[in-house]
């Protein structure tokens, strides 16, 4: 396939995904906010967790309900706000609209248009959750195109690729955010509010039902382990690794175990240090450090994909990427 | 829907003969438009510009700034065209489209054309489509023209005249398979018993005609766009879907060992046919423009060398241009020895002293067009325009006679149409595709632009126009 193309429905899957991660995790902290009226200062996670703090606070200063809403639901300066995020899915999705199936793009753009209605009927603020929830529905709708209406070939591997490396990500940033409260050393022993704020995580990650089938009662080192280790859960960062390790392999055809580029080799090794990892070295590791870590690495494999497969297309003789148009139509 | 006092006016209307008598071939669409309260039309008219968005089939509009993309206005009144007026039509553009290929042949060649003086050298050689670097080249099976979209129009009188021949890289025709999708889905009670032709057949035909034009067993195919600012990007990427092949950008394509690839996740990989989408003179910047970043370098060279087949033909575009538009009765004697099936609009040659002098003295009646220019742009219609607008196209004219045509103002036939005052009568154009492979294939169907302004004869979508599906009849017996 072209190089171009697989650029393309890579990104289209993960900005589609990055769009349904934030929905969630306002959501949650929505419901959170209703406890906790008083806390304002529990919008500033938020942002970190999409990792444009320092842009917010040059425009809006301090993070308060309506404006952390804004910037990561509608502003078009925000570049990982769901309005741009989708708006960039649909853009890539525009460009190999011969490729994606015609079901796929159209739930893309249905998507598309769902957000900018919205953003210019105030609904997302007059009732967010209808909002967030429809933004998640559309995600998943996505998925589910992609999976019912497409071969699964090499093109829709890449797109699994890039969705699974995207959740990964986000999931490790989810779980970031409350590093802070296992530091080493501090006490292991739940207050009621520590309670909700884990399970207002497992929630931003749609884990909570599942964390309680696994584990019952909410124990900040098993909410991690379920969120980092779980091979079962599909938005641990273990299984989302583990399938995008099988999305590359059935890209190149590399039997498994082995490795033929760089992308493989740093996936295989990344997954094989995190399938025999024990929370004990985690949490002795200090969380943030071992997260850290892994987002570093998670961007390596990143780059390595982009530079093993989609380079071809990227580094052509300086052209821009986009141009514009010479031929009028007659 | 009230049809009765539906006025058809001192024109050609295609459904009505006079008010309240339609015409035979359209009594039963009648019928069945009568059936149907105004409320419902209304929201099945909304329905399918919401489809039509949902689908994504917009178009980009140059030079306007809010939401560049946007639906080609559809309106759900059917335009019928009757099974003999067909039938004049699908003979006489392959009698055109036949003898048009024999002509850019022969002047990229021979020129006997041109030594026997029926048609002036000098006009070819000043003709911006005419490219000399393809002066000599042979194409497979000695076709240039292999996807044409001739623009016909029908006058006063019921006759269809020929108003241009688009032998670059006509654009539309995913919007005749699109409306008669939409058209399906929101309004399918008025086909039944109705025999319209279908026209789902055209993305097969078209991979046919373009793998014909390579000898490779399996030949690989492509559609070469100019990229998704281009405002036809949606039909490139349409058409390349329907036809499973791949659409590329200049960027995705290189030469390589005499041979044109495109970058792939494995490498590259030969490419066989590329149906081109983007003007021919940006095709290539080595031997064509050379600002053109839009382009393969080198790529003239392999199709010179019959390494990779173009369609359409670079160069084919000479024959788009309106002073040569004017030799196409001549053209078709001068190959067929035959008389022109279709007419051409009766046009003025401004180079021509006698044409100039009454063109200058009755700007304010013709229509004026630039030789080269297409879209409804560079052109004068002196009836509808204001004294200052005329008083420039004389001195455009005057200055230089050799790049102007003059035309009477033809009475466009009407079509009833949905506006804010109930049903109004609108002109209407006619696009039919031809196809040129192994022979000549004139789909059935076609797009049918509509001048969405009340009065206004300009069907572009560029200028206000919108569309209209569009329903051959199928022949009285057959089904």
């Amino acid at each position: 396939m072209l190089s171009r193309v697989a650029d393309a429905i890579y990104w289209m899957n993960r900005y589609v995904e990055r769009a349904e991660n934030v929905a969630r995790f306002v959501d949650v902290n929505l419901h959170l906010a209703l406890d906790f009226p008083e806390a304002h200062s529990e919008w500033e996670p938020l942002i970190a967790t999409t990792g444009d703090a320092s842009a917010y606070r040059e425009r809006y200063g301090a993070a308060t309900r309506d404006d952390v809403i804004r910037f990561l639901t509608f502003d078009r300066d925000n570049p990982n706000s769901i309005c741009m995020c989708l708006s960039k899915a649909r853009e890539n999705a525009r460009t190999m609209r011969e490729f994606i199936s015609s079901e796929v793009w159209e739930q893309v753009n249905r998507a598309y248009w769902m957000v900018t209605e919205a953003s210019k009927s105030g609904a997302a603020l007059d009732s967010p959750h209808d909002f967030f929830t429809n933004v998640k529905q559309a995600s998943h709708l996505f998925v589910g195109t992609m999976y019912l209406t497409m071969t699964h070939n090499e093109g829709w591997h890449f797109g699994r690729l890039g969705r699974l490396l995207e959740r990964a990500d986000k999931t490790s940033r989810i779980l970031d955010v409350k590093s802070h409260m296992v530091e080493p050393g501090r006490e292991d022993v739940p207050t009621p509010s520590d309670e909700l704020h884990w399970s207002a995580l497992l929630r931003s990650a749609s884990a909570f039902e599942m964390y309680r089938k696994a584990f019952g009662n909410v124990v900040p080192a098993k909410v991690i382990e379920f969120l980092l280790l779980d091979d079962r859960f599909p938005r641990s960062v273990l299984y989302c690794l583990k399938k995008s390790e099988r999305s590359l392999h059935a890209i190149t055809g590399t039997q498994s175990g082995r490795w033929t580029n760089r992308a493989e080799r740093e996936l295989g090794r990344l997954n094989a240090e995190l399938a025999y990892a024990e929370m004990k070295e985690v949490l002795a590791r200090g969380l943030h450090r071992f997260i850290d870590d892994l987002q570093l690495r998670m961007n390596h494999v990143n780059d390595s994909i982009a530079e093993t497969f989609f380079a071809v297309a990227a580094h052509d003789e300086g052209r821009p990427r986009t141009l514009p148009p010479l031929s009028r139509a007659e | 829907m009230e049809l009765d006092h539906y006025d058809p006016g001192a024109f050609y209307d295609e459904m009505f003969e006079s008010r309240g008598a339609t015409r035979p071939e359209t009594t039963l669409l009648a019928q069945r438009l009568r059936s149907l309260a105004d409320a419902e039309v209304r929201a099945r008219q909304t329905a399918a510009e919401r489809a039509l968005l949902a689908r994504g089939i917009t178009f980009n509009v140059y030079g306007s700034d809010a939401g560049t993309e946007k639906i080609f206005p559809f309106d759900l009144i059917p335009r019928v065209v009757p099974s003999g007026d067909w039938r004049t039509i699908e003979r006489g553009l392959k009698q055109r489209v036949h003898a048009l290929n024999l002509f850019i042949g022969d002047i990229y060649n021979k020129g006997r054309i041109l030594d026997a003086g029926v048609v002036p050298r000098s006009l070819i050689e000043s003709a911006k489509g005419y490219l000399r670097p393809c002066q000599g080249i042979l194409p497979a099976r000695d076709v240039y023209c292999h996807i044409v979209g001739t623009d016909l129009v029908r006058d006063r009188d019921g006759q269809f005249y020929v108003l241009e021949d688009n032998l670059r890289c006509p654009s539309g025709v995913s919007y005749v398979l699109e409306n008669r999708r939409v058209m399906k889905r929101t309004f399918p009670q008025v086909f039944d018993q109705l025999k319209v032709r279908p026209v789902d057949a055209y993305p097969s035909k078209l991979l046919e005609t373009l793998q014909s034009l390579s000898r490779a067993s399996s030949p690989t195919v492509v559609v070469l766009t100019p990229g998704i600012y281009n405002s036809a990007y949606f039909e490139h990427s349409f058409l390349a879907q329907q036809m499973g092949v791949e659409l590329v950008e200049g960027r995705d394509l290189v030469v390589r060992d005499g041979r044109v690839h495109m970058r792939t996740t494995r490498g590259l990989m030969p490419v066989d046919v590329i149906y081109r989408r983007m003007d021919d003179t940006f095709i290539d910047p080595v031997e064509l423009r050379r600002d053109s970043m839009l382009g393969v370098p080198g790529l003239l060279d392999v199709y010179r060398h019959g390494r990779v087949a173009l369609a359409n033909a670079p160069g084919t575009g000479v024959a788009d241009d309106k002073v040569i538009y004017t030799y196409v009765p001549q053209i078709i004697e001068y190959y067929l020895g035959e008389k022109a099936i279709l007419p051409n609009v009766p046009t003025y040659r401004c180079e021509d002293p006698k044409a100039l002098q009454y063109v200058l003295d009755h700007t304010d009646e013709l229509v004026i067009k630039a030789a080269n220019e297409s879209g409804g742009y560079g052109m004068l219609i002196g009836p509808h325009a204001s004294s200052a607008e005329v008083a420039e196209f004389r001195e455009k004219v005057r200055a230089n006679p050799r790049e102007y045509i003059a035309q009477p103002m033809l009475a466009l036939s009407r079509v009833p149409t949905i506006s804010d005052e109930g049903l109004a009568g609108r002109h209407v154009d006619l696009r039919p595709y031809v196809l040129y492979g192994e022979d000549i294939y004139v789909l059935p169907g076609g797009l049918t632009r509509v001048a969405l302004r009340p009065g206004s004869m300009v069907v572009n979508s560029s200028q206000g126009g919108g569309s209209k599906d569009t329903w051959v009849l199928a022949e009285e017996g057959s089904c």
